[in-house]
């Protein structure tokens, strides 16, 4: 490796100090504000740290009571797990074939661009006509409603992901099990899906924090506890009239466990899907 | 074995799509019947609204401010992440993390930040004597606009740092070690030795962000509504409230069709990004 002069290495470690902090920081204050009172909060100066630390915000949002925060917050958090494990299901069930498809035959590569170029429309351009639709079936304000609407975004995204990773699985192996007389749904089944398995991982669990993430359509096809997903109680939190702070924060960092999480485990498979084709913004 | 998909594609995006281009062109409200074919009235007032070119000035701000942003910190913090020092892996674990986090909760967050009562930043402005006394970040014209872009920034300068670091690293040490013994100057060096290498990635990324900076909703919905006074309303924001607020369908869908026609060009720029890195890997 090459040597640096002195003034060299302070400079990178000043500016990776500044990095670290402004990164932190902000996740820092949302987890200090979730754990403070609500004196510390609104105490002028403001206490950075708390006198005391109080978790009782976290009981409050996890456990269930007649119309207490917790039992609307429960209720978004399942049907934000409903809603998005239902879309990512299906969209695996019609992604996988798509992009095996693809992979294999050249001549159908236009599809793929044509995934991407639909997942690229601005949700505004489609949500008037889903929600006569949804109302014409009564499925707005409706778990299984809005997963089918989630498809819209799921499916092409997942197509387009996985299509890479069946590249990755090589031709020959599928052509000797072919030889040897096995049926295409065999070989998909035992030999191809269990090499890509990896791929396919994740491919899901990028569609599932895609899903996770989503709020626009859930903003305006849910309604109240049977269908309101996280997303949208996090934001009603947020700009409702709650004057306890750290209640909001709480439930922010509720809402961002599982996708954090994900994303750790995924550092590899994201840098890496984002050059080919971007993942979500 | 494309038919799922074309199918899941035509029924949540292609028939939308194709109710939108003719809603479009009626006065249809959100409810009830189709309403009356006015031809392309919708499409002249959208275009001579004063509603219209504020949103789409708004919009195209924070699309450019924002993107150009994340761009140059983006490319910064992965020439850094690129040198050796020691919590290197550990500080680009962290890099994930902004990104990880679910947008509505990033906008809650930077929401508390602002505060005008509690805030920690105006505690932190206060407390380090920039600021006499506290502000309303979001609540004054100019100030929220410049709040918002903060948080969206903060939020997604890492994966361009990300995207830029794997680019960095598939230059060969050989490269980058010449250029130092050849006595390059670090902007020369970054110019001409780093930044061929990053070009085509960093496209990719940058296609991508304004494309979903163009549509941005979720965050401007959490933090200001579009408020105060409409400087922060963005073109989705605006075909919100045009038509779910005040129902007015057919004209909201014009105004959604020409951003999707925007958004289109941009998406087959990115089209051709991806496909030129993709032979060239």
């Amino acid at each position: 490796m090459e040597r640096r002069p002195p003034v060299q290495t302070i400079l990178v470690y000043a500016a990776a100090a500044v990095l670290a902090l402004a990164i932190l920081a902000p996740f820092a204050w949302l987890v200090v504000m979730s754990i403070s009172s609500a004196s510390d909060l609104s105490s002028l100066p403001l206490h950075w740290l708390p006198q005391t630390l109080d978790f009782s915000r976290y009981v409050k949002l996890l456990t269930v009571a007649q119309h207490s925060a917790g039992e609307a917050f429960l209720s978004s958090l399942r049907n934000s797990l409903e809603v998005s494990g239902m879309a990512v299901l299906g969209a695996l069930v019609v992604g996988i074939p798509a992009a095996w498809a693809v992979s294999r035959h050249r001549q159908v590569g236009w599809s793929i661009y044509l995934a991407i170029g639909s997942y690229m429309l601005p949700a505004v351009a489609l949500s008037v006509p889903l929600y006569k639709g949804l109302h014409a079936l009564g499925l707005l304000n409706n778990v299984f409603g809005l997963a089918g609407v989630y498809l819209s975004i799921l499916a092409p995204f997942t197509a387009w992901l996985l299509k890479s990773g069946f590249d990755g699985v090589p031709r020959e192996i599928e052509s000797a099990a072919m030889i040897d007389g096995a049926r295409l749904d065999q070989i998909l089944r035992r030999l191809t899906l269990p090499l890509a398995a990896p791929a396919v991982t994740t491919a899901a669990l990028f569609a599932l924090m895609v899903g996770w993430d989503e709020f626009f359509y859930a903003l305006l096809f849910t309604s109240d506890e049977r269908a309101k997903t996280l997303t949208v109680a996090v934001a009603d939190l947020a700009g409702g009239r709650i004057t306890d702070y750290g209640l909001i924060a709480t439930a922010g960092v509720l809402a961002a466990l599982p996708p954090v999480i994900i994303g750790m485990v995924l550092q590899r498979a994201l840098v890496a899907g984002l050059t080919q084709g971007g993942v979500k913004g | 074995m494309l038919l799922p998909l074309l199918a899941v594609i035509v029924a949540v995006i292609g028939w939308p799509l194709i109710n939108t281009v003719g809603l479009s062109f009626t006065d249809a409200g959100l409810v009830g019947t189709g309403g009356n074919l006015v031809g392309l009235a919708n499409y002249a007032r959208a275009l001579r609204s004063a509603a219209f070119s504020g949103a789409f000035v708004n919009t195209a701000l924070f699309a450019f401010v924002s993107v150009a942003a994340e761009m140059v910190l983006g490319v910064l913090a992965a020439l850094l992440l690129d040198q050796e020092f020691r919590g290197r892996t550990m500080l680009r674990a962290l890099m994930i993390l902004p990104w990880a986090l679910p947008t509505i909760v990033n906008a809650t967050l930077w929401r508390l930040i602002y505060n005008p009562e509690y805030g920690a930043l105006n505690a932190l402005l206060t407390q380090a004597g920039l600021i006499p006394t506290y502000r309303s970040w979001l609540g004054e014209p100019g100030a929220a606009m410049v709040s918002i872009i903060v948080a969206d920034v903060w939020k997604n300068f890492p994966l361009v740092a990300l995207i830029g670091l794997a680019a960095l690293q598939t230059v060969p040490a050989d490269i980058k070690a010449a250029s130092i013994v050849d006595g390059a100057g670090a902007f020369s060096r970054f110019r001409f030795v780093l930044l061929p290498y990053m070009a085509g990635p960093l496209m990719v990324a940058l296609v991508l962000r304004t494309i979903e900076a163009f549509k941005v909703f979720d965050i401007i919905w959490v933090m200001t509504r579009g408020g105060p006074a409409d400087t922060t309303r963005t073109l989705s924001i605006l075909i919100y409230q045009e038509a779910f607020s005040f129902g007015r369908a057919g004209s909201g869908a014009s105004m959604a069709l020409i951003v999707t026609l925007i958004v289109t060009l941009l998406a087959a720029v990115y089209i051709a990004a991806i496909r030129r890195n993709t032979l060239r890997a």
